[in-house]
């Protein structure tokens, strides 16, 4: 004991001791909103019929099961596609290969992007020079000509779209964080921190990062819904996943021609398509809300109650 | 005043005679939701002419108290009740146009801010001239808005040329500013004036003039002014009347003297004794916890929870204001009320630190730069091993810069810089680990300078990572022993610092500082963020420390008082330059330089 006073207790009035983890904060105010539960929901329904697909005992996807665009009935729920292929089968399993490509570009776009932004916040000088304005170059050219640009020079390998989706989305991504790691990047406790010697690796792990991860789940929801409409319509146009193999891009693409005989071989992939990109962004855009305070009165509202109820 | 609803004020106020003024009875003022009281029973009583210092420390509801007297309340809050009567009218029942009309002409307000009361896109002329214009019918037979303008520039002594009065409110200091402001509150003869904090963030200098003007402006047009503050030195200079203000309710309200000569309630009594006098050094006794929140106000008395004679009678029943002046009235809110103390008598001197050391660390020729500014010129000076050299300044000064310049967080500068023998680089990066451990740094804005998403605990533990190579339980070993240096207790370790009050994160940043066992702690303003109770635990601590572990200490500050509390040395920046240098009792009981003296003599003290 060193000092004249007696440590002090602090008031037992106080609520929770740790209050931690603003990322399940933010996603359990979203899922208190109607706007996050609907968006969570779609985005499930479609999630989950893409993942459950393939393991659903139905007819072949790619062998012939019928006469060319049939209707309905005989069987087959939704008919047949241009081939004579049935639609139920491919619509089930042609959505995972999507989910996943758009999943892995989505996830490596917000890595990439999120370390470029913040080193280049955090290292300033001419690191941020050349990470910013290549960010600009980028963000000049329009999303898809540039992933065709890449896709049509080189090839049309997996591995590449992957690439190429990434390397379109990780701008914005590094964008955003760059904004939000500047404000972080000027506070005292990252400079106490540089003060002791610590390595600028270090630094941006454990001090910066966990303050950026509330833009950064915002960030994920965003890019994924562009990832899956990107990547399909990448398929649509021929690239990615190759026929036979169904893909809802590339059913799309080979039955709109029997439009007016089977709608279902174009409307059942296009309709999950539509749910899966509104979904995503319905629930990003009330995560967002939640944690950048865009519809204040409500959302706050839910949100005490929800802590209310629970304490 | 025609079309202003009359109302007798209730002559059952706390002044001698009942010539008008400014009468307050049961203020009260609520949240708009759930209706939890902000600020409760407010009752006082200033006569024509006189000041009233509103005084209570951050969170107490005194500028709550201060623009509910013109009829306002912040966004979320309403007030529900209560009478404020301005020469027998009553702003509360007004609405609309009479409201309008009241608000200046009889209520005129003085922000914090000096920028935010004026127009950043007009001319100050303009600004003062359509003030005056709204209420033209103050102007009297003959006068005209020009003239007006003239006059008041005189009365708060600016220059009243066409160029002043041309120039935009960014061209002018922030002292103009403030002045600017209380023109324009007193522009059209209202009868009270509320002015909160209108000089905070103004240097001594031009605070004691903008306090001049106050109370010159308020004497020679028999106007009664609130002063709304948490400086108590700047209230006791200033008002001729004083009220406390804790947790939302007064707890002490009499004439100035005497509060500052003999204060009855253990609050009030609490606050002098943590105030740091610039003319004696003495053991600052600060108030451990803090104020009860709204809506978590107790039965009893507020205060009871931090009250060295608490008995069980105050926590059963709120104690009402009581008379307990023998001539002069004088309320106070509390069961057992101290005997009255003096402020010259409530505190200890501080023991003299004995023995001649060598110095740790030596500064020599030291001049930085922004640029091409120069902001430090040949700044040379000693820290003595386990004493404290204390670097005051005006804003302006280069203290800072010199805090930040020997700590490596600014690098632009030349000179020689001696820690422990060993030359020390101006790029931080030359530096070696033990140069770095060895000498700490305590940012000014406790806010900022944790890790927000680490506990107390692992904010602690950062730098025994970097530095040293221990275990996991000799680190926790290590940040339990700290917390009981910096007198928090253990359970605080699990809490984030955004669950902490100022005053108990910067004690948690000082530990982080102290965990390396440095030699040198370099503090930048560290205190000033904090309200007077807490700065003195603070203060009391640091001294502490110095005495048990020998802890040397840079303590940069503006404010001489704390000076001679903590320092044993004081170095005087003006400028970039030193302009004096010497033993705390030397330099402030003897200043050889005109500066120096002429800060001292504008500081305002509780005396």
């Amino acid at each position: 004991m060193t000092t004249t006073a007696e440590p002090v207790s602090p008031p037992i009035e106080q609520g929770p001791v740790k209050r931690r983890g603003a990322v399940r904060r933010i996603l359990r105010g979203a899922l208190a909103t109607r706007r996050g539960q609907v968006g969570l929901a779609l985005t499930l329904l479609v999630v989950g019929l893409a993942f459950i697909g393939p393991f659903v005992p139905s007819r072949s996807a790619t062998e012939f099961s019928g006469v060319p665009y049939s209707l309905p009935g005989n069987g087959s729920v939704l008919g047949t596609d241009a081939l004579g292929r049935d639609v139920l089968a491919r619509v089930l399993h042609g959505g995972w290969t999507l989910l996943l490509l758009a999943a892995i570009s989505t996830a490596l776009a917000v890595l990439l992007g999120a370390v470029a932004g913040v080193v280049a916040a955090y290292r300033g000088r001419v690191t941020e020079t050349v990470i910013m304005r290549s960010v600009d170059i980028v963000l000049a050219i329009p999303q898809l000509v540039f992933v065709l640009l890449i896709v049509s020079v080189i090839g049309a390998k997996t591995w590449l779209l992957v690439l190429a989706v990434t390397l379109c989305q990780a701008p914005q991504v590094a964008r955003v964080m760059y904004a939000s790691a500047q404000d972080i990047c000027e506070r005292d406790f990252v400079k106490a921190v540089a003060l002791w010697g610590v390595p600028p690796r270090t630094v941006i792990r454990r001090h910066i990062m966990p303050s950026l991860t509330t833009p950064l789940a915002v960030e994920c929801g965003l890019r994924l819904s562009f990832s899956i409409i990107l990547i399909a319509g990448l398929n649509f146009l021929g690239f990615g996943t190759q026929p036979p193999n169904p893909s809802w891009g590339v059913m799309v693409n080979e039955n709109r021609l029997g439009l007016a005989t089977n709608y279902w071989g174009v409307l059942a992939p296009a309709i999950l398509l539509a749910i899966l990109a509104v979904g995503t962004n319905v629930f990003a855009d009330a995560l967002a809300r939640v944690a950048f305070g865009g519809e204040r009165g409500e959302e706050t509202a839910a949100v005490t109650a929800l802590e209310l109820t629970t304490s | 005043m025609t079309g202003l609803p009359e109302v007798v004020a209730d002559p059952g106020g706390n002044t001698r005679s009942d010539d008008g003024g400014l009468v307050v009875e049961g203020l009260t003022v609520v949240t708009e939701g759930r209706g939890t009281p902000v600020v409760e029973d407010i009752t006082f009583r200033v006569a024509r002419g006189q000041v009233l210092g509103l005084v209570g420390e951050s969170g107490s509801g005194k500028s709550t108290v201060g623009v509910a007297l013109l009829g306002l309340a912040r966004h979320g809050l309403r007030i529900a009740g209560g009478r404020v009567c301005v020469d027998g009218i009553d702003i509360l029942s007004l609405e609309g146009k009479s409201l309008q009309q009241a608000r200046g002409r009889l209520v005129a307000y003085v922000p914090q801010d000096p920028a935010s009361g004026l127009n950043p896109a007009l001319r100050v002329g303009r600004q003062l001239r359509e003030a005056i214009a709204i209420h033209s019918e103050v102007l009297r037979d003959g006068e005209t808005v020009n003239g007006r303008v003239l006059q008041l520039m005189e009365e708060v002594g600016l220059p009243g040329t066409e160029a002043f009065l041309n120039s935009y409110p960014h061209q002018m200091s922030g002292g103009q500013q403030q002045r600017v402001g209380i023109a324009m509150a007193f522009s059209c003869r209202p009868r009270v004036i509320v002015l909160d904090e209108p000089t905070t963030g103004l240097d001594v200098t031009t605070q004691r003039r903008v306090l001049e003007t106050v109370r010159q402006m308020t004497t020679e047009h028999q106007v009664t002014s609130v002063y709304v503050s948490h400086d108590l030195a700047v209230v006791a200079q200033l008002a001729d009347q004083t009220a406390v203000l804790y947790a939302g309710r007064l707890v002490e309200n009499a004439r100035t003297d005497a509060i500052f000569r003999g204060s009855r309630h253990p609050y009030s009594v609490g606050l002098l004794k943590a105030v740091p006098s610039s003319a004696r050094s003495e053991i600052l006794v600060g108030i451990e916890g803090r104020p009860p929140r709204p809506g978590r106000w107790p039965r009893g008395c507020s205060f009871a929870d931090r009250c060295g004679n608490v008995q069980d009678a105050c926590r059963h029943e709120l104690p009402q204001l009581r008379d307990l002046g023998d001539s002069e009235p004088h309320w106070v809110r509390c069961y057992f009320p101290e005997p009255p103390v003096s402020v010259a008598h409530a505190k200890e001197p501080v023991p003299a630190l004995s023995g001649d050391r060598p110095p740790v660390l030596t500064v020599r020729g030291v001049a930085a730069s922004y640029g091409p500014r120069q902001v430090l010129r040949n700044v040379s000076f000693d820290v003595t091993a386990g004493r404290c050299t204390a670097v005051v300044g005006q804003s302006g000064s280069g203290k800072t810069t010199l805090a930040r310049s020997l700590v490596g967080l600014h690098t632009d500068w030349t000179g020689e810089v001696q820690l422990s023998g060993t030359k020390l680089s101006s790029d931080p990066r030359r530096r070696s680990k033990e140069e770095r451990r060895i000498m700490q740094y305590v940012f000014q804005n406790p806010y900022g300078s944790l890790n927000p998403r680490m506990t107390v605990r692992e904010n602690l533990e950062e730098p025994l990572r970097y530095f040293f190579n221990l275990s996991r339980s000799e680190r926790n070993q290590k940040v339990d022993d700290i917390l009981q240096t910096v007198a928090l207790s253990t359970e605080y370790g699990e809490r984030l610092p955004q669950q902490l009050s100022g005053g108990e994160r910067q004690r948690v940043a000082v530990g982080r500082a102290l965990i390396v066992d440095p030699e040198v702690m370099v503090c930048d303003e560290i205190t000033s963020a904090l309200d007077v109770s807490v700065q003195a635990l603070l203060v009391e601590q640091l001294r502490q420390l110095q005495v048990d572990r020998g802890l040397s200490m840079v303590f940069i500050t503006h404010n001489l008082a704390v000076v001679r509390s903590i320092a044993q040395d004081v170095v005087v920046l003006s400028d970039g330059v030193i302009v004096e240098h010497g033993p705390v009792d030397q330099v402030l009981d003897h200043p050889a330089h005109g500066y120096t003296q002429r800060l001292l003599a504008d500081l305002p003290s509780t005396e």
